[in-house]
């Protein structure tokens, strides 16, 4: 019997860049592409962790123009796809112009799980200039099942490829990820991906469990660099769904090469769970906000934590991280004013 | 005889925003509503406009075109497209025309930085909900020091945001980038919008950094925000602080809440009581000046 494949997206050169305040230089870029397309990574996404566009005093700006990276990266393919992540309010169909006059050749169209409307002119401008198309419904987290497909089934109609059920803030245990899964399974017709993050400690399982319930592409970032306690590890991943009979077309021993030699030295501190990570899935608050948190916690002497569950409370939604300023500053005025 | 005199205006397109216009001219004391005129007969604006006593109609500018006695002043709160359509031949006509829709076909006001520029202008264009809110904390920051970069992130209940918006969002951040700049007076404008569904829906809210080219002090910064702020306040009552600004060396950051004053619109939609908060202003600074110089509507 055929195997049955799965298409691994590595997303380390995106959602890492989260990780590293979006400082990666066109070296470390160009190392990291070649390493993953050796090893047969059929997709890598190179942006802006916010997308193109990201750059931004509220997210944090690029150490390297886009334009740069996404030239040295798909300079250094010879079989992978190079893939861009767009946000539309934050990056513009002008943005993504100049990703396809880079070589990318698939566009990962973002919105929080209930704004999916924002997204179609951006998904068609794309699939009418032939770029594949994938979309996230983000922090999918924050609506049940029905309400998720309804949204999906919006971006079906503007063209999506693929929809992906996005646990941007690594919130899900496994049965919430089967239910949503395999509700968009069911109801359409294009493929379904799921992106996890690690916060609970779940991505890989939860990634296993959307494969089960029909998901066709999952995404991974190498050594788990990305935001937040960082993603499905890609190298365990694969490793993962070697030995759990799929096909993912990557040789695994260049890819953990890869992940030790290109990526390791990249990573500014170990992408692990700890208080501040491990609260940003319990409190269910974008991966992103993590560093920004952090960064707020100290400006004005509170905890990350109760920073981070603010902003649950306040059910923010990505892109959000202005907000975590002013809570901040509220909770150290609460604090003095006792 | 006592009756003060008042300009003429009408409004062309029966929806939220033209409808919300409707209420805030009612409280005018130099616009006087003529018409309000739309494309669907049955739209609750036209409705709520005909039981208010006000002429309407459903063939949109064309009736305002042909009317016998025509309005000095138009709200054109259609859509980009429409508004390029009949733009000129309302010039021709010598009407006025202030333009809530992204077309931007005459200079972008905001009222409390530009108006007086401009407010002869045939046709200004009220620029986005966005920029309406955050242009005048740009200006505050760049009439004391030169802005190299000026960001705004503006946060919108997403109830608060139609279909036209939602197809056409690019238009809002370019278009948003583009007043900070010209009008803000920021070297470089980058505007950010997010949706958020909370229920209850939340308040219009923006975040505004600016990057400045060089020290300033910080009192006389903070004294021009708070000023600016209340000359905001003049149109817009519910434009507030949301919190304390951060002057953080050569960057500033100001959050602004805008609470909507209900009229039509439900009160957390700032982002559109600004809009027809801020083209009202225009229309009225226009009128007073028309009524001075004894050129009536």
């Amino acid at each position: 019997m055929q195997k049955r494949y799965v298409r691994i997206t590595d997303t380390t050169l995106r959602d890492g860049s989260h990780a590293v305040a979006h400082q990666f230089t066109e070296e470390q870029v160009r190392a990291v592409v070649r390493g993953l397309d050796r090893a047969g990574v059929p997709v890598i996404e190179v942006s802006h962790g916010d997308g193109l566009g990201g750059s931004s005093q509220n997210y944090g700006f690029s150490r390297v123009p886009e334009e740069r990276l996404l030239r040295a990266a798909k300079e250094e393919m010879t079989q992978a796809k190079l893939a861009v992540l767009i946000l539309p309010g934050i990056g513009t169909v002008e943005d993504l112009k100049m990703a396809r006059d880079c070589g990318a050749e698939i566009v990962r169209v973002a919105t929080h799980c209930t704004e999916a409307d924002i997204s179609e002119e951006h998904i068609t401008w794309a699939k009418k200039n032939g770029m594949e198309v994938v979309t996230f419904l983000m922090m999918s987290h924050m609506i049940d099942p029905k309400y998720l497909l309804e949204e999906a089934r919006k971006m079906e109609s503007y063209g999506a490829d693929c929809i992906y059920v996005v646990d941007s803030a690594g919130a899900q245990l496994p049965d919430d990820v089967r239910a949503r899964v395999s509700t968009l399974v069911e109801g359409l017709s294009c493929q379904v991906g799921f992106h996890a993050h690690n916060n609970l400690g779940l991505a890989i399982g939860n990634t296993l469990a959307a494969i089960e319930e029909g998901a066709s592409q999952v995404d991974g970032s190498t050594c788990g660099l990305g935001a937040g306690a960082g993603n499905a590890q890609t190298e365990v991943l694969a490793a993962v769904l070697a030995k759990a009979g799929y096909e993912t077309g990557i040789d695994l021993w260049k890819l953990q090469d890869a992940a030790e030699e290109a990526v390791r030295p990249i990573l500014p501190r170990p992408i692990i769970i700890d208080k501040d990570s491990l609260t940003v899935g319990y409190a269910g608050v974008y991966s992103s906000f993590l560093l920004h948190a952090r960064q707020a916690a100290e400006k004005f002497g509170v905890d990350a934590r109760d920073i981070l569950m603010e902003m649950g409370r306040r059910k923010s939604v990505g892109g959000q991280e202005d907000l975590i300023l002013i809570v901040a500053q509220e909770l150290a005025a609460e604090r003095s004013a006792k | 005889m006592s009756v003060p005199e008042k300009v003429r205006v009408g409004i062309i397109g029966s929806g939220n925003i033209g409808t919300d216009l409707m209420y805030k001219i009612q409280r005018s004391e130099v616009l006087e509503l003529a018409m309000m005129v739309g494309i669907d007969p049955e739209s609750e604006g036209l409705k709520r406009a005909a039981r208010l006593g006000y002429e309407t109609s459903a063939d949109s500018y064309q009736y305002i075109l042909n009317h016998p006695n025509p309005p000095a002043i138009v709200f054109d709160a259609t859509s980009a497209k429409a508004h390029l359509a009949h733009y000129k031949a309302l010039q021709e006509k010598g009407i006025r025309a202030i333009d809530l829709t992204p077309a931007a076909v005459g200079p972008y006001v905001c009222p409390a930085v530009n108006l007086g520029e401009h407010w002869d202008a045939m046709n200004i264009n009220m620029i986005t909900c966005g920029g309406q809110a955050t242009i005048p904390m740009v200006k505050a920051v760049s009439r004391v020091v030169p802005v190299e970069y000026g960001e705004i992130v503006a946060t919108i209940a997403s109830l608060s945001a139609g279909p036209g918006t939602r197809a056409n969002i690019d238009e809002f951040t370019q278009t948003t980038a583009r007043g900070i700049e010209l009008v803000g007076g920021a070297k470089r404008g980058k505007a950010i919008i997010i949706l958020n569904p909370a229920s209850p829906p939340i308040m219009m809210r923006n975040t505004v950094f600016c990057h400045t080219a060089g020290d300033y002090d910080p009192a006389e910064l903070r004294r021009s925000i708070d000023d600016m702020v209340k000359t905001v306040q003049e149109y817009v009552p519910g434009y507030r602080l949301r919190a304390e600004p951060i002057f953080d060396q050569r960057r500033v950051s100001i959050f602004i809440e805008v609470e909507g004053r209900g009229d039509f619109l439900p009160k957390y939609a700032g982002n559109l009581d600004i809009m027809t908060s801020a083209a009202v202003q225009a229309a009225e600074v226009t009128a007073r000046r028309l009524l001075e110089a004894g050129t009536r509507g």
